[in-house]
């Protein structure tokens, strides 16, 4: 373990003054970043406690539809805030299909923005990782890949963003809202991660110093609310990540699609919004042809980095699915097991 | 007189309000959940140090350089124990003075044999210090190439496999019987290595007091460790006392001695003043054992008629480079299924891995998830349904030996189990039934075995003077329930009830209580206690029936029976006296006995001694996502005599839960290249979680063995999992018409194709 600094700043401003200097990393519940420091895979110099920061704690639903929510409301206490989850109710779902009941009490919504990947090499601190080293080499590249990228991964990198939370978020244009020394700015939640390239070292377009203060949902997304699902295959049926997720949202009229939202998980190193796909959806009538085309073009770049080919099919076979249960309308009550496909009646089954 | 007339002869569970039977919840339940429980690390003499393992991070290599000067110089850090200042060990931890003294590392030398391996110990007066100190030591090393995987190197036949079974075996001419065969079928089925994974991790406190050496640790084998640590130290037995009343699971990973015990030990003399050292969850996974990787295949000949007419099963396994353990995987063929012909042969590889070791029912799960597949495989090729087949290839006498069974009541488990399963509604043709939301819907089962095994141990038993009882036995509480399935037998051997008991066990200064393994510990101490406690009444029956004042006096020991804290005539029960008033004439404080149980050699030699079951299960599959769902399990036992019912039927879940695991969870990843874990920890190393597991149904159906032992006792800790992994394995076969033979089975193997 390193020494470092262990800072507890009295408000937002203090903090970005704090945690401006060289190797300082934010704490909020610290699910993600103390195991990492217990692994001596990261070493910040100074931790700058936010937990405690109330004014970051709040979910206010606004007059003009919006919804921001503060940067350390707990997981849990955004999946079962009454108003939140009926009007985003794929986002909830997704929530609650992350971690344990533990972990979602004390996890906080912007610490699952920037948990980091779960590539086995890259918590491994005596294997190569450029994303921990840059230049020292990627050993998944060669070793055990089963879950790695089949999306905008690079030779330097095939890991993937584990967050269930981000993939409904991208879908729904998603706004984070940033602090820093150089001031505040917006960005869109799918802006703020990156794809590795030859840098895989860095994540995320945040400077250092800045702390995401809020994410925020616009009131447009809303219109999704009647059609929207999360769905998450998974290697057991609760507590593990995402092998591919898709967080499909639909706006049906008249039996029409007017409006598609789709975004995948699992498959790359940032939350992969399917932007092609929405655009063919759009216009037409919700069944299966459609949903079909729309996971085509989804996966049409995707190729495998590893032992990992079968999650194209998977991908593909996932959006179809969810585009369905979305269109078949979303459930009246959050299903017992959230995101399971067990949970979504298929109805598209050969 | 033979002390068994009181009891055996008229089995004590027979008694008006025997405890032996009874449901009974465990009486150290109570202290477990409220936290009164103290197992090994919750103890803290005063004084004492923390010992922090640093582990390897290569494989294979020497460590070329530790910086014990940046660890000592880190407040708090009292010494850095490596292989250049530790104490002397009197025997050498490379040497071998018997089969179940496994090599082990002890700072003996500075070679690095398996990742995670302890390469020095640093102690300090905080947990926080040591772990400092232990991270400041920044090992560098000379690495060599690791050998990793069941390809790695030559292969050899090993000299013994299991417990001592010849790795090559032959039961008539099974190549020729194959070759003659109308129906052949041969696959290969893999398993990885799987790591036990207990709760409470390994943990020891030793504390110095001169030569006499107290610990607590948790172990399955208080006798066996004291001795081995006293020929390591070079003191006497009788100066050791181990205290292990409580383990947080075992399941084998604490049967055996481990280096990192003898490590701590090592530490507390190096600063003479107690240590705790308490192995960390990453670093159970190196030094603690593990089950080896297996590949089998298996080559099965049936006649036209469905008739197996040969098996032949052959076991690819692992050991490590410096020890050898070979999981007779392949040995569950000589038991189940009736073919003329039956071979078994084993071939290994020495991997770069910690050895590996006895993990719940050894051998058994792993053969029997790939035996069960294959039996279904070949039902399928025989177009019979896979409870006809096994049916039809029923070993009346065990099929390599050609032993009658002690007791085999598995016919019963299969037509019970499948009555309450409604197995015979399954279709024949895989990928046909579908739930009512289309998602495949499969059945399996398989057959469950385990041997009836029994080690030696012994009990002490003692009468006092107010008539309550104390019986004493070394045994071992691993979480299965020993210290109330033991108190129910105490009380009716000494024929009182359970309040009037007083048990003892879990020090090592108790009785030898033997191994808490091989489904064998019930049997071995319950009869042992059993024995103590006809030998007390024996004493009691023969101090009233020579005593003139006595009401029994004449009735000669056979003519008395002992109930409910009395003895009376067998000939007239209005005639009796209790357990005080003798003592009281008689002038004596207490009167003891001891007893002892071990297996029966002239029973064994007549008889195969084996439990049985059948599982059957339900799966649900996702058709275009391959996602797996057990949704109904039922497991029917027959185990010979119950002792606890409610016992039993954790014991029985837990396997099952087990064989969920092992078909579709459980998996170490080892890096090819370097030989590490990668998912050494409990959130990326999977086993399941209350979604994946359904509400499970067993039972026991009645099994009355008059040879395994006097109580006829035969074991349940392991046979869970065996059958239920294959069970799990049919099922995805039968719902999805994709045959897995890489376990865990993974979505990728059945995500269809996008046509
Ligand atoms: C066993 C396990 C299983 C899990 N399973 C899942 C799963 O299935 N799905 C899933 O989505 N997640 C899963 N997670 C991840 C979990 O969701 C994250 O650990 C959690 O959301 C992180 O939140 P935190 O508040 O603890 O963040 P921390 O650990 O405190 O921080 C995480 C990172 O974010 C930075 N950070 C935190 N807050 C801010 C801020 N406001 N501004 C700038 N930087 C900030 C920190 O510096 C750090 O780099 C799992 C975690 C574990 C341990
Ligand atoms: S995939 Fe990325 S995170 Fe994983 S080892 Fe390679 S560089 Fe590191």
């Amino acid at each position: 373990m390193n020494r470092f600094d262990y800072v507890k700043p009295a408000s937002v401003a203090e903090a970005i003054a704090a945690a401006s200097a060289p190797g300082a990393a934010y704490l909020a519940s610290g699910t993600n970043l103390l195991d990492l420091m217990k692994g001596n895979v990261v070493r910040p110099a100074r931790l700058v406690d936010i937990s405690h920061l109330t004014e970051l704690t709040r979910i206010e639903h606004r007059e003009n539809g919006d919804v921001r929510i503060g940067a350390l409301v707990r997981n849990a206490d955004l999946a079962c805030d009454q108003s939140f989850a009926r009007d985003f109710p794929a986002i909830a779902e997704a929530l609650l299909s992350g971690a344990s009941a533990q972990l979602r009490n004390a996890a906080t919504v912007g610490g699952n923005l920037l948990q980091r990947t779960r590539c086995a090499y890259f918590f491994d601190p005596a294997s190569g990782c450029n994303k921990r080293t840059p230049g020292a080499g990627c050993d998944a590249r060669e070793g055990d890949n089963h879950q790695h990228a089949v999306l905008g991964w690079s030779e330097a990198c095939i890991a993937t963003n584990p967050s269930d939370f981000c993939v409904p978020l991208a879908a729904f244009d998603a706004v984070v809202e940033i602090e820093g020394p150089a001031g505040r700015r917006e960005i869109a939640l799918e802006a703020l991660h990156l794809l590795p390239g030859s840098t895989p070292e860095r994540e995320t377009v945040l400077d250092p110093g800045e702390i995401i203060v809020a994410i925020r949902l616009p009131a447009e997304a809303r219109a999704f609310a009647r059609h929207a699902r999360y769905l998450k295959v998974r290697e057991r049926n609760s507590y593990a990540f995402a092998v591919v997720s898709a967080a499909a949202g639909l706006v049906i009229e008249n039996g029409t699609i007017s409006h598609a939202r789709l975004a995948l998980g699992g498959v790359a190193a940032k939350p992969w919004r399917a932007r092609e796909a929405e655009a063919l959806l759009a216009g037409q009538p919700a069944g299966p042809s459609a949903f079909q085309q729309a996971a085509a073009a989804a996966l049409r770049d995707a190729r495998p980095s590893g032992d990992n080919a079968h999650k194209i099919p998977l991908a593909r076979s996932l959006i179809v699915r969810a585009l369905a249960a979305a269109a078949q309308g979303t459930p009246s009550r959050m299903p017992a097991l959230p995101a399971s496909p067990f949970s979504s009646v298929p109805g598209v089954h050969q | 007189m033979t002390p068994e007339l009181n009891l055996s002869r008229d089995p004590a569970h027979l008694r008006h309000g025997s405890t032996i039977g009874q449901p009974l919840s465990r009486i150290d339940g109570l202290a477990k959940v409220t936290g009164r429980a103290r197992y090994a690390a919750d103890n803290n003499p005063s004084g004492m140090l923390y010992a922090v393992l640093a582990v390897s991070s290569i494989a294979r290599g020497r460590v070329v350089s530790l910086d014990v000067d940046a660890a000592k110089a880190h407040p708090g850090v009292v010494a850095v124990m490596t292989s250049a200042n530790r104490p002397p060990l009197q025997a050498d931890p490379d040497g071998k003075p018997n089969p179940f003294a496994f090599r082990f590392e002890a700072l003996q030398n500075d070679r690095v044999r398996y990742a995670n391996q302890p390469i020095a110990v640093v102690i300090a007066e905080s947990l926080e210090a040591a772990t400092e100190g232990a991270a400041l030591l920044a090992p560098r090393y000379q690495a060599e190439p690791a050998r990793i995987g069941l390809d790695t190197g030559e292969a050899y036949v090993p000299p013994v496999v299991g417990m001592g079974f010849p790795a090559e075996s032959h039961h008539g001419d099974a190549a020729a019987a194959l070759a003659g065969s109308d129906k052949r079928i041969t696959a290969t089925y893999e398993t990885p290595a799987h790591y036990h994974n207990a709760m409470e991790p390994h943990a020891i406190v030793a504390e110095w007091q001169g030569d006499r050496l107290i610990i607590d640790t948790p172990t399955q084998g208080l006798v066996m460790m004291r001795a081995r640590l006293a020929e390591l130290f070079g003191i006497a037995p009788e100066n050791i006392l181990i205290r292990s009343p409580y383990l947080g699971g075992g399941f084998g990973g604490k049967g055996l001695m481990a280096g990192a015990q003898v490590l701590g030990i090592l530490a507390a003399k190096l600063v003479d003043r107690p240590v705790k050292l308490v192995a960390r969850r990453e670093q159970l996974y190196g030094p603690f054992g593990h089950r080896s990787p297996t590949r089998q295949t298996l080559k099965l000949g049936a006649n036209a008629a469905g008739q197996l007419s040969a098996i032949h099963h052959h076991a690819r396994i692992a050991t490590s480079s410096f020890e050898d353990f070979y999981e007779a995987a392949a040995h569950v063929t000589h038991t189940l299924y009736a073919a003329p012909a039956i071979s078994t042969t084993y071939d290994a590889v020495r991997m770069d891995t910690g050895t590996p070791l006895f993990v719940r029912a050894p051998g058994i799960a792993p053969g029997s998830i790939a035996l069960e597949s294959a039996v279904d495989e070949m039902a399928e090729a025989c177009g019979l349904d896979p409870l006809a087949f096994r049916v039809k290839n029923y070993a009346e006498v065990e099929p390599a030996t050609g032993k009658p069974f002690s007791s085999k009541a598995l016919r019963d488990c299969y037509t019970q189990g499948a009555e309450r399963f409604g197995w015979w509604e399954r279709p024949l043709k895989p990928r046909t039934m579908r739930d009512k939301d289309g998602f495949l819907v499969g059945w399996g089962m398989g057959t469950a075995t385990f041997h009836a095994l029994m080690f030696a141990g012994q009990a002490r038993a003692v009468i006092r003077r107010n008539g309550s009882g104390v019986v004493e036995s070394g045994a071992h509480d691993m979480g299965q329930g020993a210290w109330t399935a033991f108190a129910q037998i105490a009380a009716d051997a000494l024929a009182l009830d359970l309040d009037q008991v007083t048990f003892k066990a879990g020090t090592s200064d108790l009785p030898d209580a033997g191994i808490a393994g091989g489904s064998a510990h019930t049997a071995t101490v319950g009869t042992a206690i059993h024995n103590a406690g006809a030998a007390v009444i024996t004493k009691l029956a023969e101090l009233a029936t020579s005593d003139q004042r006595s009401p029994l006096f004449g009735a000669g020991n056979a003519g008395v029976i002992a109930r409910n804290g009395r003895l009376l005539r067998r000939d007239d029960e209005g005639r009796g006296e209790s357990y005080a008033e003798i003592l009281a004439r008689a002038g004596l404080d207490e009167v003891e006995g001891s007893g002892a149980g071990m297996p029966d050699p002239a029973a064994n030699e007549h008889y195969a001694m084996h439990s049985h079951g059948a599982v059957f299960a339900e799966v649900k599959v996702d058709p275009d996502l391959g996602q797996v769902r057990v949704t109904r399990m039922i497991g029917a036992f027959a185990a010979g005599r119950i002792i606890n019912p409610k016992l039993v039927r954790s014991q029985l879940i837990g396997g099952m839960i087990w064989g969920v695991s092992l078909a579709l969870h459980e998996e170490a990843i080892i890096d090819h290249r370097s030989g590490r874990i990668m998912n050494a920890n409990l959130g990326e190393y999977h086993v399941p979680v209350n979604a994946d597991i359904p509400a499970i149904e067993t039972f026991t159906v009645n099994e009355h063995d008059p040879f395994v032992n006097p109580l006829g006792i035969k074991g349940v800790g392991e046979i869970g999992i065996t059958g239920s992994a294959g069970a799990v394995a049919n099922a995805v076969a039968h719902a999805t018409g994709i045959r897995v033979r890489r376990f865990p089975v993974r979505i990728s193997d059945l995500v269809p194709p996008v046509s």
